[in-house]
């Protein structure tokens, strides 16, 4: 299975509705959602079946025994994530700091420490002749890129047999970012002409370079300010990075996310330079002849 | 008065926010969270920069007084460590630097060294004092930076804005522990509220009183104004799009300075935050 991963740096550039107007064209059979931050390509997938739910158990979480403990915080004194306060004379664990290492589970004389399984989110799976996997991260949970991991993995063995699959990342260069990108054939970055635009496209070529992945950009809404889509073209000339081409800013799109589509559908000339974005792409991965449908 | 601006939701207009709050402010400190894209400095132009390394911990083993015995290697939550070719190793892009190795080592094998993930930089753009948290490329966990960021907001007697990262992760929810007061800034599109509501929900969760600043509100929404009503959540203020906004920011100029009108909308936003924060 060939995958396209689509990025941006900066968030609110347009992937989804890059990754929307993708999966339409290619009357895409598999595709997934690692923004498992803030999910959003449910909301424009158009499946209309239940998924297949199940929860994501991420680190353990320490929880102290207040009759056991004696309040000595040697725990308090080891725990490098100032997970652990001293309460009332017995020690307590912030559940949004603990990162659960159990380094206070063996320090500690009393035995008064379990650690205990966490749920972290929850895992989504739709499948109506294509397969869809997104997730959800539960509020200040950490170790989304483990997450991020298993949408992957649970898209790839509903999908074995599936030729292509498009993928919506996250925002920024982190954790989730640098999980999302490890097995990926060709990464989009949808860029956008504003200051921190161009400095956010240049931090996440980097950091795909670093990964060894190879990074094509599109620009989007690039008539917002021409100047900067050209120092974006420049930019990419100069470090030998393939250019997908240039989307207009189009009050249609945001209308027809609302509306609950992709911009596939729609006659209006983001429409048509996405088109064209997408054969481009296409090209790139080696997979031309799918671009003529 | 420390302030935090979320949105769940990325390029809804954190930063454009942010920035121009401590504009409008008489006398603040601008501390951006949102360490893997940094970009207030961009519009703040900090001058008389100093810069912090921030370091995290990893192992180093003294392959002498190794036995062999894998405690460390077992002990490893994070499964960080690999015992290859008759010692143990580490891949430093998973270790949570939580020193467990170091604990349960029967033998004293293990140390620790200091590994660079980010910086903080601290500089002043008139009264603003400005503290960025860059986290270096191709690293993972971006806490600790965040910690050291927070660390240096000084005590400002004015305004403290503390601009976050996107998402409702662990690094949104170490951005706003402390702040007296969230601001979410959301955009009325079907996108924008589904996140809002996700980082609604955190706010919540944390017990902080916040309010809301719809941005690029020209065509409106009801869906986002209905759920804003329902939940007793006070819409501060609306900014329409404008080529004004785009053009200064395109400029890396900042609207509350440039621009009298601006200057004037986030300073009446500014005194609408402090009564509804009672500070």
């Amino acid at each position: 299975m060939k995958k396209l991963l689509i990025l941006s740096g900066k968030g609110g550039t347009g992937k989804t509705t890059v990754a929307a107007a993708f999966i339409d064209f290619l009357n895409a059979e598999a595709f997934a959602d690692c923004d498992v931050d803030a999910p959003n390509l449910h909301l424009v997938a158009g499946m209309h079946t239940q998924p297949e739910r199940w929860d994501y158990y991420g680190s353990q979480k320490a929880s102290i025994d207040p009759a056991k403990c004696i309040g000595c915080g040697v725990c308090l004194e080891k725990c490098r994530f100032d997970a652990i306060s001293l309460r009332g004379g017995v020690c307590e664990v912030n559940e949004y700091a603990c990162e659960g290492c159990s380094v206070c589970w063996y320090v500690c004389p009393q035995s008064a420490v379990t650690m205990n399984e966490d749920i972290a989110g929850e895992q989504m799976l739709y499948r109506d002749g294509r397969v869809f996997s997104t997730a959800k991260l539960k509020m200040g949970r950490g170790n989304s890129g483990k997450l991020v991991t298993e949408v992957k993995k649970a898209l790839y063995n509903a999908a074995p047999e599936k030729k292509l699959a498009i993928i919506d990342g996250s925002p920024g260069v982190g954790c989730p970012v640098i999980a999302s990108v490890s097995g990926v054939d060709l990464v989009l970055i949808v860029a956008e002409p504003s200051l921190s635009g161009i400095h956010d496209m240049e931090r996440i070529l980097k950091t795909t370079g670093i990964l060894r992945a190879k990074a094509a950009v599109c620009v989007n809404k690039y008539d917002t300010c021409t100047e900067n889509t050209e120092a974006i073209e420049e930019y990419c000339r100069e470090n030998n990075v393939p250019f997908a081409g240039r989307i207009p800013f189009d009050k249609q799109a945001s209308a027809a996310i609302n509306a609950g589509h992709s911009l596939a559908a729609v006659e209006c000339p983001a429409r048509d330079a996405l088109k064209n974005v997408f054969k481009d792409v296409m090209t790139l991965l080696g997979e031309s002849d799918r671009a003529e449908n | 008065m420390k302030l935090a601006v979320l949105s769940g939701k990325g390029g809804t207009g954190k930063t454009f926010v942010s920035v121009n709050l401590a504009a409008a402010a008489v006398q603040s400190a601008y501390i951006d969270c949102d360490v893997e894209e940094p970009n207030g400095r961009l519009f703040l132009k900090p001058e008389k920069l100093t810069k912090q390394v921030v370091n995290t911990k990893l192992p180093v083993f003294d392959s002498e007084k190794c036995t062999g015995c894998r405690k460390c290697v077992d002990f490893c939550r994070f499964n960080a460590l690999v015992y290859v070719k008759d010692k143990p190793m580490v891949f430093p892009e998973v270790c949570h630097s939580c020193g467990g190795c170091v604990l349960v080592c029967p033998t004293g094998a293990i140390s620790e060294t200091d590994k660079p993930v980010g910086v903080v930089e601290c500089g002043q753009n008139g009264d603003i004092r400005v503290v960025t948290g860059c986290m270096n490329l191709g690293e993972a966990i971006s806490t600790p930076i965040i910690k050291a960021a927070l660390a240096q907001a000084g005590e400002a007697d004015g305004l403290t804005v503390i601009d976050c990262p996107p998402g409702s992760a662990c690094s949104v929810m170490e951005s706003v522990q402390d702040a007296d007061y969230c601001l979410l800034v959301a955009e009325p599109t079907a996108f924008g509220l589904h996140n809002f509501k996700m980082v609604y929900e955190l706010v919540t969760l944390l017990q902080k009183p916040c309010g809301v600043i719809i941005n690029k509100a020209d065509d409106g929404y009801p869906a986002l104004e209905g759920f804003c009503e329902s939940n007793g959540i006070p819409v501060l203020c609306r900014i329409p799009y404008s080529e004004k906004l785009a053009r200064l920011g395109a400029n890396g100029e900042i609207a509350a300075l440039a621009d009298r009108e601006y200057a004037d909308l986030f300073q009446c936003l500014l005194a609408d935050i402090r009564k509804e924060a009672q500070l």
